[in-house]
């Protein structure tokens, strides 16, 4: 198959944290900087996010009262969490998601996005299915105690948002879970 | 953009060198499935003429001891320093250093200002030349023209196609593990001219190559949803495949690059589409309320095999291009997802899940032969070599640390591929020349 080979764009030469490659290509423009791996001090701009110490000056600190998102995560809560490989909804789960459903019922012009998470102990793509059950599974369930479907969208992130690093059954349990966003519509 | 000048690859076959007789048949043999527990030792002598010589038999011995079936010799150990590649070697000599075979080559530079490599591969026991050829390219292209060797000596002594000059497209991952920078790459097999094709600001994942033109097609994750993307490697241009409600992914070309099959999810069902990249028709294949994607090509475009959980856990399922047919091919205990079809059509890879344990493995696609290559705490996301007789996957630690690794296929070579950083989602090219 003949096949035109690589670009005659001008080279931006390309130094990499590991070994240095002799010769030739040209390649698409390099987008952003080199890699550096995942750095036990986050180097190379992959910093971590700034704490709420380093929120920037000038910003007011975020607000807590009625109908905040604040609000919203200590009255009623915004995490769910499911059983392994499963997207139905537990009875405590169910208690989480009234409450959020009474909140949602008292700040009606809140939107919000539902997204489903899993464990690390599953493939990708799977988990991306997995995980769109999940929030639909929470999206349904809010529907049914009152809440206009227009105020809810979905979302997966499959496996790929951990809230816990860790890789025992408690870190696991943590990760699989229905996390509830505000969107828009808070104070 | 202007594209390289197309190698030229001018197959020409030597005249013998006064030898009574045509280009001998190869006494020397590599039985791919057995030779990875003696590998072949192989003289590999710069190729002269110009530095660059020394360049190419560098990759050239590097792709060959990857296959884990050569041993390149140590050139401090060679009888005869100055080879010319159009005067027999003295055979004795390196019989008494243990070569069965010896590649010879030089570069010249011709009047057009190209580049020209002749290169001889020698039996030395039986005194004879297997093989003998020259390619021609623009300079810059001594790293193709390397891989085409490459491949060439493999597919003499192995009668298999060989699987050198050939890119990966994969994810290169970096930052915390809460908080993982995943970027679009592309490398030459061997980790050479890496390219980083997005700058990390939104998510990649499983990115694919197109049979047929440079293009690339990948899933990308924002907070306000997912999207497949066209990449046009030449341009950089992305495009967006078809707009959806919810989620899509796992999008693939088809074995004649004019459509992508892909996973779309509504109101928490995922199912299978395949679109037309011309006309833009989309045709639903699956309508079970099951969780069905990672769907795969066989390589007639005829069938696909895909990941369904209608029978109650994660299964391979094979079924018509048009949905109709399906039936279950995976029957072992576990889990097994991410089938992907061999380009020859022999054999289906995946990642099986049992216990704590995960493996790439291969059946044949009416589900028999099962066989595992691979166990870790997560290998996952096989991608073919298009000679099918290698794989290249992920390999991830507990703590999250993932790198991409090759096995081949008689499950005899397992090592790290040679892209040194954390890495996932590979994906290989077909032979690009």
């Amino acid at each position: 198959m003949n096949v035109s080979m690589r670009n005659t764009v001008k080279l931006v030469v390309v130094v990499l944290a590991a070994a240095a490659f002799a010769g030739c290509a040209s390649h698409p423009k390099l987008a952003g900087p080199a890699p550096t791996g995942y750095g036990p001090h986050h180097e190379g701009g992959y910093g971590p996010p700034p704490s709420s110490d380093e929120v920037s000056q000038g910003e007011e600190p975020a607000a807590t009262g009625p109908g905040s998102a604040r609000d919203f995560v200590i009255n009623a809560g915004d995490l769910v969490y499911f059983d392994f490989d499963s997207y139905g909804l537990r009875d405590d789960a169910r208690q989480v998601l009234d409450a959020q459903a009474g909140w949602l019922r008292r700040y009606p012009q809140v939107r919000v996005r539902i997204e489903g998470n899993c464990d690390e102990r599953g493939t990708r793509e799977y988990n991306f299915a997995l995980g769109a059950r999940r929030a639909d599974s929470i999206r349904q369930y809010l529907v049914g105690r009152g809440i206009e479907g227009a105020r809810i969208e979905t979302i997966s992130y499959g496996k790929e948002r951990p809230i816990d690093p860790g890789d025992d059954d408690a870190a696991l349990a943590k990760n699989r879970n229905g996390h509830t966003v505000i969107t828009g519509g808070a104070r | 953009m202007n594209s390289w000048a197309v190698i030229c690859a001018f197959i020409a076959a030597f005249a013998g060198l006064g030898m009574a007789t045509a280009p001998a048949r190869a006494s020397i043999v590599i039985n791919v499935d057995q030779g990875a527990s003696q590998p072949l030792p192989i003289a590999i002598a710069n190729f002269s003429g110009s530095p660059v010589g020394a360049q190419i038999s560098q990759v050239v011995a590097a792709d060959l001891e990857r296959s884990g079936l050569f041993r390149p010799l140590d050139p401090n150990t060679f009888p005869e320093s100055t080879l010319d590649v159009n005067l027999q070697p003295h055979f004795d000599l390196w019989k008494s250093i243990g070569a069965p075979a010896l590649l010879v080559g030089q570069v010249v530079n011709e009047a057009d200002g190209r580049l020209r490599v002749d290169f001889r591969l020698w039996d030395v026991y039986a005194g004879d030349q297997p093989l003998g050829l020259k390619f021609t390219s623009a300079p810059e292209n001594w790293r193709p023209i390397a891989h085409k060797i490459a491949d060439a000596v493999y597919e003499k002594l192995t009668g298999e196609k060989g699987y050198f000059d050939t890119r990966v497209v994969f994810v290169a991952e970096s930052g915390p593990k809460l908080k993982r920078i995943r970027r679009l790459a592309t490398m030459d097999q061997d980790g050479a001219n890496p390219s980083y094709l997005t700058d990390g600001s939104y998510m990649v994942f499983t990115p694919r190559f197109s049979p047929t033109r440079q293009e690339i097609t990948f899933m990308a994750l924002r907070p306000t949803g997912a999207s497949i993307y066209l990449f046009n490697i030449e341009t950089g241009r992305q495009e967006i495949l078809g707009h959806f409600p919810g989620m899509v992914f796992a999008p693939r070309f088809s074995p004649d690059g004019h459509k992508v099959a892909f996973s779309a999810e509504k109101g928490g069902n995922t199912d299978i589409y395949v679109m037309d990249l011309v006309s833009h028709a989309t045709a639903r294949v699956t309508s079970d309320p099951a969780i069905d994607t990672s769907p795969s090509f066989a390589p007639d475009g005829g069938q696909l095999v895909f990941n369904s959980d209608r029978g109650g856990s994660p299964q391979l399922y094979v079924m018509g291009a048009d949905g109709s047919g399906v039936h279950r091919v995976s029957f072992g205990s576990g889990r097994y997802t991410t089938p992907v079809w061999s380009p020859d059509g022999k054999l289906i890879a995946f990642t099986k899940q049992e216990g704590d344990e995960f493996h790439i493995g291969v059946m044949r696609p009416d589900g028999s032969g099962e066989r595992l290559l691979t166990t870790s705490y997560l290998d996952e996301g096989p991608t073919w070599a298009p000679n099918s007789r290698v794989i290249m996957f992920s390999r991830e630690t507990r703590g999250g640390d993932s790198r991409l690794w090759t096995v081949d296929v008689s499950g005899q070579v397992i090592r790290p591929a040679p892209y040194p950083l954390p890495a996932s989602d590979p994906a290989w090219s077909p032979l690009l020349h």
